[in-house]
């Protein structure tokens, strides 16, 4: 049952359009329940008890009737990797003992960590940028499960959490970025700089630093207290599309002053994965960040955005693992990840360069 | 330029762009050191925790939370507090913290009407329960019949609404 939960793919009508730059929208919220240590501190016997209380108040939500409740231990290995790398629990969750657990909606829009660091970590998700229907929606969740459980709150410090850094509003709102411009034009660590300094994280979402694979980057607040929710998504917000924007010029500039070089990379990248017959996952990420990159730039038909995305997932070492049916050892991965990519770019076309 | 928190000479200036307005503050080096502005990228719990230990006396070395145990020295290990009682027990060290953390140091957020109601409601109940016993302990009857009235009441609405 989670499994085909897992191996479904996102899709369905409702799914907004892939679009330039801006990948995804996640908030995460922090809440502990009164009366019960933190997960860190807790007895299995006290994780228990908050895992079966928190399942029983989300058992009623209007939002979550379409879901299914978990214990992380009763999950296979495989299962886990997979949670991790479509971001819908950390790896710290995937690696707990006993008493934590999932609750994932059918269209993997919402995932509840039970027992992480926090008793509970309310995750709505959702592609492109849209801060107002993720906040309103996470809002909702929150309220419905909180007129069942009392929360750890107090007046002056908000929601208590525990790491003070997630104190207050216990609200991590980010968005996942695509920024091979920036990193082309080697701006990015100038950017993160900048960034950090108006109070924002930016974190290489596969690999570490300014050297992200596939160029991809999660953008979140990084204070959580002394400002309201709205304050701190209007403020995320406006940076991002200062981000938007740098990112834009870099791409354009790359265009005018590296022409042929840039167009050299982005036609080979297609040309690799339709030949590839053996390919690690890093080299998989950069080559379809290059396709996303052309379909941008509109010399690529605009299905190929969505592609790359998906395949930004697929190229994993868990998710060439769950649809071979079982775990492979890494050699023979790359030799399947190269079939798929294969498949999925056999009529890919050449770069359409009449409007460049 | 006069430094924005003392009186010293500012040698730092903070440019600060929120929601396209400009916010420019002028701050001197100690100042500046204090709220961690000098150098955004290191600005982590246990940084801000050496600095925070030499203003709190040595009393903070001893501190353990009663409800779950967790000591100061753990707090500053790991970063991580316990429980929620951790909270009362450490605020002194985590004042300083949360004002180099975070824009501010009050919730400023969403308020969990639910939680907040049930709680106060349970305390009320409590100390009404606390009053009644010391008015009978104290013969004072008519008090005592007023609160088990009051309690009687505040109880009969929790099953209304339950």
């Amino acid at each position: 049952m989670f499994h085909s939960i897992l191996n479904k793919e996102s899709g369905g009508k409702k799914q907004p359009k892939a679009i330039p730059v801006t990948l995804s929208t996640r908030i995460r919220l922090a809440r502990n329940l009164r009366q019960f240590p933190f997960p860190g501190r807790a007895e299995v016997s006290q994780k228990r008890a908050v895992l079966s209380k928190c399942i029983d108040a989300m058992s009623g939500i209007k939002g979550l009737n379409n879901s299914i409740s978990v214990e992380v231990d009763d999950l296979s290995e495989l299962d886990r990797q997979i949670l991790v790398e479509q971001h819908l629990i950390s790896p710290e969750l995937s690696q707990v003992e006993e008493g934590s657990g999932i609750v994932l909606t059918q269209d993997r829009a919402c995932c509840i960590m039970i027992n992480e660091e926090d008793h509970l970590r309310i995750q709505v998700l959702r592609p492109g940028l849209d801060f107002s229907s993720v906040w309103k929606h996470a809002d909702e969740l929150d309220s419905g499960i909180e007129s069942a459980i009392n929360y750890a709150y107090d007046g002056e410090l908000g929601f208590l959490t525990a790491c003070p850094t997630n104190l207050g509003t216990g609200m991590r709102a980010s968005v996942m970025m695509h920024l091979p411009g920036l990193v082309m034009s080697k701006n990015m660590d100038k950017v993160i700089n900048a960034v950090n300094q108006l109070g924002i994280a930016v974190r290489g979402l596969f690999g570490e630093g300014s050297d992200a694979n596939g160029s991809i980057f999660q953008i979140s607040n990084q204070q959580t207290l002394g400002e309201s929710e709205s304050a701190i998504i209007e403020r995320l917000n406006s940076t991002l599309e200062s981000l938007v924007k740098q990112e834009n010029f870099a791409r354009e500039k790359l265009l005018q002053d590296d022409r042929t070089r840039l167009i050299d990379k982005m036609s080979r990248a297609i040309g690799s994965l339709k030949t590839c017959h053996l390919i690690q996952s890093a080299e998989a990420m950069d080559l379809l960040s290059l396709v996303r990159l052309a379909t941008d730039f509109g010399m690529m038909p605009e299905k190929f955005r969505g592609l790359a995305d998906r395949m930004f997932i697929e190229v994993q070492p868990g998710h060439v693992q769950l649809s071979a049916g079982k775990a492979i050892d890494p050699s023979r991965r790359d030799e399947l990840r190269a079939e798929l990519l294969r498949n999925h770019f056999l009529r890919a076309p050449l770069l359409d360069l009449s409007s460049h | 330029m006069k430094c924005h928190h003392c009186d010293n000479q500012s040698t730092v200036h903070l440019t600060q762009i929120l929601n396209g307005q400009m916010h420019k503050m002028d701050l001197c080096e100690g100042c500046a050191q204090a709220k961690g502005v000098t150098n955004p990228e290191n600005l982590s719990i246990s940084n801000l925790m050496d600095k925070v230990e030499l203003e709190v006396d040595s009393n903070a070395a001893s501190m353990v939370c009663e409800s779950c145990g967790t000591t100061h020295q753990e707090f500053k290990k790991g970063g991580r507090l316990g429980c929620e009682a951790c909270y009362h027990v450490f605020r002194p060290v985590l004042d300083p913290l949360l004002d180099g953390m975070h824009a501010g140091t009050k919730h400023l957020g969403k308020v969990p009407a639910g939680s907040e109601s049930r709680i106060q409601f349970e305390q009320s109940i409590h100390s009404l329960k606390k009053d009644l016993q010391d008015a009978v302990e104290k013969e004072d009857y008519e008090k005592a019949a007023e609160l088990r009235d009051k309690l009687r009441d505040l109880e009969n609405q929790t099953k209304a609404t339950a």
